[in-house]
């Protein structure tokens, strides 16, 4: 069913067991996107250390590919410098523009790559990326 | 009773196509837009292909042929809610009308506008569009916003209107029918209190105007909006209506052609009421089409149609009180209330509720419907929400409900 082409096992999973969802009482910046068309709220906290992402915490309401990806979003860049960092949101923002016809760079993206399918619904492509432009905006800002 | 209008679905030509998965369409989103009867698309391209024309300009056959059926149309329309031809005014949605009339009142030289000071109500289940335009008109003008709240069950809580009420009140805008919890308003009661202080009334009759028979004299208030896209016509197309003595002493709030009695380069004076509130050449194919839509409701009959809707209401809330985990967000009994019923399925996010009843075939709103400080007070991200018109029959809820089955078991929040 097309659905499942979405709904992958691996974001059911992300978004009933949500990974550094929680926020940590310490951090370099927090920033606070929304997603004005559902309502859609993330908190994210971020922490960075010599130019590498230390930690990453964050909160919210959302949907389960809002939420999912989110919490694959902080498992894939915690410990990562902000420039490979850079690469892998770059990646992830290409599958989702991708309209079906990527099926992302695995080594890369790891869970990330069940997110393919969400580039086939425009409607939620926004909710797949609302966690990982909380993270870009914060990530400029304390590298600034 | 219920009344059979079963006939009337196959004027609706998307109901040919096929959605999601091969389904055929349950359209269940009628509260955002209605879908549109080959009537109004004819009357529609049918202005374009016989009398199109720049109203009211132009000394040919075409022009004069063009402005008649646009003015046939504001006959209709006024017809349609009780109410004298120029009265009405043409704008482009309900959301035009109300900035116009916000804009309007908050020019100094309106022989009648809002000053620093004085207070404008709102309610708390404001569509966008009836809240932030007299937000921002109290932006402009210091005047003070404040609002009447609702019940738990999603009712308007009148029990303090005579403190929101007051002599200081000098505008009340209120929905007659909310979009989220499906209630009706008591517009006579509100514009009741607000005549005894003084103060005009602007109806939002966005959810109200296509489904049951309304009358401005009898609601008893001063202005009035609704978009024709609700009311099965085009989108382009919305009404204002306004009691003809104080549009006249309004200033219009658009400027332009068509507009004016006379013109010179330091100023310009106004045509009276409604075409000083209409600059440049207007959506003419669309108020035709409106009005043919107006037509086709007017010769079912509103009452049949809100008898049918109701009838719907009522299947729908039955069905959905048997699915456990599933709450509905507004009242749960008929009184004083239409075809739209919001609820949410604990455990799963309106959004992804929506997605798998797409799959299904079954196309909902989700979402916060524009209605975000009502949310806000809720304490929720938004609901699914099942409106209803005269195309939908009660395949249409057992769809629904055996979608939400569904969502349930997908999500595995089945208990
Ligand atoms: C209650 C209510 N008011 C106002 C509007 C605004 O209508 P439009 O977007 O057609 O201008 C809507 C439409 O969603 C509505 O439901």
């Amino acid at each position: 069913m097309e659905l499942d082409s979405l709904y992958q096992e691996v974001i059911l999973d992300h978004y009933r067991t949500p990974h550094h969802k929680g926020l940590t009482s310490e951090s370099d910046i927090q920033v606070h996107h929304n997603n004005p068309s559902c309502g859609d709220e993330v908190t994210l906290n971020l922490s960075m250390r010599d130019g590498k992402i230390v930690d990453i915490s964050w909160d919210g309401v959302g949907c389960s590919i809002s939420i999912a990806s989110a919490s694959v979003m902080s498992d894939l860049l915690i410990g990562k410098s902000y420039d490979q960092a850079n690469v892998i949101l770059q990646a992830f923002v290409e599958l989702m523009q991708s309209k079906g016809k990527s099926t992302g760079d695995e080594v890369l993206l790891e869970d990330g790559v069940a997110f393919a399918g969400v580039s086939k619904f425009p409607a939620r492509i926004k909710c797949a990326l609302l966690g990982w432009m909380a993270f870009k905006d914060a990530a400029a800002q304390v590298m600034e | 009773m219920s009344i059979d209008l079963s006939g009337y679905k196959k004027d609706f030509p998307i109901f040919e196509r096929k959605v999601r998965g091969g389904n055929s369409l349950v359209y269940l989103d009628s509260g955002a837009t209605s879908q549109k009867p080959d009537s109004v698309i004819e009357a529609e391209s049918n202005f374009y292909r016989t009398i199109n024309a720049a109203v009211h300009r132009g000394a040919h056959l075409l022009a004069e042929e063009a402005s008649e059926s646009y003015e046939a149309a504001r006959s209709n329309v006024a017809k349609f809610i009780g109410a004298h031809d120029n009265e009405v005014v043409f704008t482009k949605s309900a959301t035009e009308s109300l900035n116009v009339i916000a804009y309007a009142l908050g020019n100094p030289q309106s022989e009648v506008h809002i000053k620093s000071g004085d207070h404008i109500v709102v309610t708390e289940m404001e569509h966008h569009a009836n809240l932030i335009p007299w937000q921002q008109l109290a932006k402009r003008t210091g005047a003070i916003l404040s609002w009447l709240s609702f019940t738990e069950d999603g009712r308007i809580d009148l029990s303090n209107i005579d403190e929101i009420i007051t002599t200081k009140t000098k505008l009340v805008a209120i929905t007659h029918q909310s979009n989220v919890f499906g209630t009706i308003l008591p517009i006579q009661e509100i514009s009741k209190a607000a005549k005894a202080v003084g103060a005009l009334v602007v109806l939002d009759a966005c959810q109200s105007a296509p489904h049951f028979s309304i009358d401005v004299k009898e609601l008893n208030v001063d202005f009035l909006v609704f978009s024709g896209h609700k009311a099965l016509g085009p989108t382009g197309i919305g009404i204002l209506w306004g009691k003809y003595e104080l549009l006249e002493k309004l200033e219009p709030a658009i400027f332009g052609g068509s507009m004016v009695d006379s013109v010179t380069m330091q100023g310009a004076t106004w045509s009276s009421a409604p075409r000083k509130f209409e600059a440049g050449v207007p959506n003419m194919a669309q108020a035709v089409g409106l009005s043919a839509a107006i037509d086709y409701l007017t010769n079912i009959g509103m009452d049949n149609i809100s008898s049918h809707e109701h009838e719907l209401t009522k299947k729908l809330l039955a069905g959905l009180s048997g699915i456990s985990g599933v709450k509905v967000i507004g009242p749960l009994d008929l009184k004083d209330r239409g075809g739209v019923v919001s609820f949410t399925v604990e455990g799963v996010h309106p959004h992804d509720v929506g997605q798998v009843l797409d799959q299904y075939g079954i196309a909902v709103r989700t979402g916060h419907h524009c209605a975000w400080p009502l949310m806000r007070k809720l304490k929720l991200v938004g609901t699914t929400r099942a409106s209803f018109h005269i195309y939908n029959d009660a395949h249409d809820i057992d769809r629904l409900l055996s979608g939400i089955e569904k969502v349930k078991s997908y999500f595995k929040v089945s208990k």
